[in-house]
């Protein structure tokens, strides 16, 4: 069934995809990898230990999408602090752990990104430019958190903030410029609710 | 979706098998605890955008918790804004938050100060 993952027998997911289906979502996953932006090493010596032991920012991100992608560790709603010094102290743990482990998240979501990118480059489209994308499942599990984080990407850039936005997306007049993206969002929930019913242990 | 029962309270989140720690020695040494009894714990907060189906799943296969309790927690972080989902070292949590933050879920850690 179109827009629907179904469970392959012996593991893994598939599901019949459209020509716009396809590039819609491999466009998605290239500006999601575009807005990750590439790794430590990238820009650096070719020394392979340089990433290893390369630190990460200690700032969090100012776009709002990387900032929802990659929150703070040490303060968040109903965490909030009681002094200014208890506040100054989140602050330091919060840019501590993002040191740590910031480049490691990239890479992990830039990873599931591209495993996306690849796989649909993979299909061999018919005459209608359609095609049936198989997804071992490993890949399934890199495509559920891709799906994941390209929702929270837009659903960031739709100012998706409580559960009352999200019901308004579905209310949006068809002339609403936000239209197409909020069509986006809603489908790759679609395609996301299906996927993790094929993996629920 | 319906809340099914649970035998898990609060109380009795357990931490996962310890895996490898990625943090240098130094960041200990910078960032003492000054309670090192007061076991911390891992948060996640609700997000209009994350299924509550996912958020299950994740409970489930990070944490090897029961459907049950996944369920509830879940139904916790949706209806109260947010739920502690492990407890344990200052490290096992900042593994737990960073893990969660793989997922895409949005998870704090802190002291438990109950």
């Amino acid at each position: 069934m179109p827009g629907h993952f179904e469970p392959l027998p012996g593991g893994g997911a598939a599901v019949a995809l459209d020509e716009v289906e396809i590039s819609i979502i491999r466009s998605l996953a290239v500006q999601l990898l575009e807005l990750i932006g590439p790794g430590p090493a990238e820009n650096a010596s070719a020394d392979p230990l340089a990433e290893l032991f390369a630190e990460g920012p200690s700032e969090p991100p100012s776009d709002p999408v990387l900032k929802r992608l990659f929150p703070d560790a040490y303060s968040g709603p109903g965490v909030e602090a009681d002094t200014p010094e208890q506040a100054e102290e989140q602050r330091a743990h919060s840019a501590e752990f993002r040191r740590f482990t910031e480049n490691d998240l990239r890479a992990g979501k830039r990873e599931n990104a591209l495993a996306v990118i690849r796989s649909l480059d993979a299909l061999t489209p018919g005459g209608d430019g359609g095609a049936v994308l198989e997804l071992t499942a490993d890949q399934s599990e890199q495509w559920l958190r891709a799906l994941n984080d390209l929702r929270l990407a837009i659903g960031s850039r739709l100012d998706v903030v409580d559960e009352e936005d999200t019901d308004l997306l579905y209310r949006l007049p068809d002339e609403d410029p936000r239209k197409p993206m909020v069509m986006a969002y809603l489908w790759l929930g679609g395609l996301q609710e299906t996927l993790v019913a094929t993996l629920m242990p | 979706m319906r809340v099914a029962p649970s035998g898990g309270s609060m109380g009795d989140v357990t931490a996962p098998a310890p895996l490898e720690i990625e943090k240098t020695e130094s960041a200990e040494e910078v960032f003492a605890v000054p309670e090192p009894d007061v076991p911390w714990v891992t948060i996640v907060h609700n997000d209009p955008v994350n299924l509550m189906s996912y958020v299950t799943y994740v409970f489930q296969t990070y944490f090897g918790y029961s459907k049950d309790k996944a369920t509830k927690l879940m139904m916790d972080v949706h209806h109260k804004g947010r739920a502690v989902v492990s407890s344990g070292t200052r490290e096992e949590m900042e593994r737990d938050v960073q893990a969660m933050h793989g997922y895409g879920l949005w998870a704090t850690l802190q002291q438990d100060r109950k």
